[in-house]
């Protein structure tokens, strides 16, 4: 160690808290409390859409207020999942290149998830 | 265990295999479980609504795929899992405000959640006539 010339404060910077902690905790706990309040309506709501086949399906898709409320729910689910999985990929996965991978797949997934559900709504609802 | 080249004399966090089973630690595994499960169920919902968009034979090869067994068998298990989060979540808001952490109320919530979880879901099956027996068959 005596023979770097790096002072020990050089050692340790970027070695601490990425000072992301807080916005994380934050936003999980604002995306489940949109989320107890949607799912309930999205739950009832999609049984019935369901029963009535595929026109009841399109027809409550397609609806301004379902369609708006269900990417809202879809919205809040993908932030909410996105940010709860990567809790559990840094706990469990310790190797750097693997825990890496895992983290830009898992946004990659949600954005397609969104993009996915944004466009098969958005087309029912403007159609 | 001590054999291996472990050489930290700190204290080890003990694994779960060690752990005796207690009704709040298998609610916590069960948050995080039923939150993966929820991750993989959301893709589901996307999935329908695409097979909706996609017109009526898509939708028709979907609506087989739900409806088979072991597709019957995936969204039961996704309700209850919604369920389940759903509750054990609100009682992580309720905890992060710094109620609740008495051991016996803990446990007991614990284990309601989980009986409320399957209990709901099976209800909500068979009042929304999803469920393979429906409301006649159960007399009512």
């Amino acid at each position: 160690m005596s023979d770097s010339i790096r002072t020990p404060l050089g050692k340790v910077r970027g070695l601490g808290s990425a000072k992301k902690g807080v916005e994380h905790f934050i936003a999980q706990r604002a995306s489940a409390i949109a989320l107890l309040c949607l799912t309930p309506w999205i739950l009832i709501s999609l049984i019935g859409a369901i029963k009535g086949g595929y026109e009841g399906a399109v027809a409550w898709i397609g609806a301004p207020i379902n369609a708006g409320l269900i990417l809202v729910t879809i919205g809040a689910g993908v932030h909410h999942m996105r940010i709860g999985l990567q809790v559990v990929i840094e706990d469990y996965i310790a190797k750097t290149g693997s825990k890496l991978s895992l983290l830009i797949l898992n946004t990659f997934i949600s954005v397609l998830v969104f993009v996915a559900a944004a466009v098969a709504v958005l087309k029912l609802a403007i159609a | 265990m001590a054999q291996s080249g472990w050489t930290d004399k700190r204290p080890m966090s003990p694994h779960v295999q060690v752990w005796r089973w207690h009704t709040t630690m298998l609610g916590s595994i069960l948050h995080r479980a039923t939150g993966v499960a929820n991750y993989l169920g959301l893709m589901l919902l996307v999935a329908w609504l695409f097979a909706a968009a996609s017109g009526p034979e898509a939708y028709g090869a979907f609506e087989r795929v739900a409806s088979s067994i072991p597709g019957t068998v995936v969204l039961f298990g996704f309700t209850a899992s919604i369920l389940y989060h759903a509750m054990s979540g609100a009682r992580h808001l309720v905890w992060d405000a710094g109620h609740g952490f008495n051991p016996k109320l803990a446990s007991l919530l614990g284990g309601l959640i989980i009986v409320l979880a399957l209990g709901g879901a099976a209800a909500i099956w068979i009042v929304a006539g999803l469920a393979p027996i429906s409301l006649p068959e159960l007399g009512g």
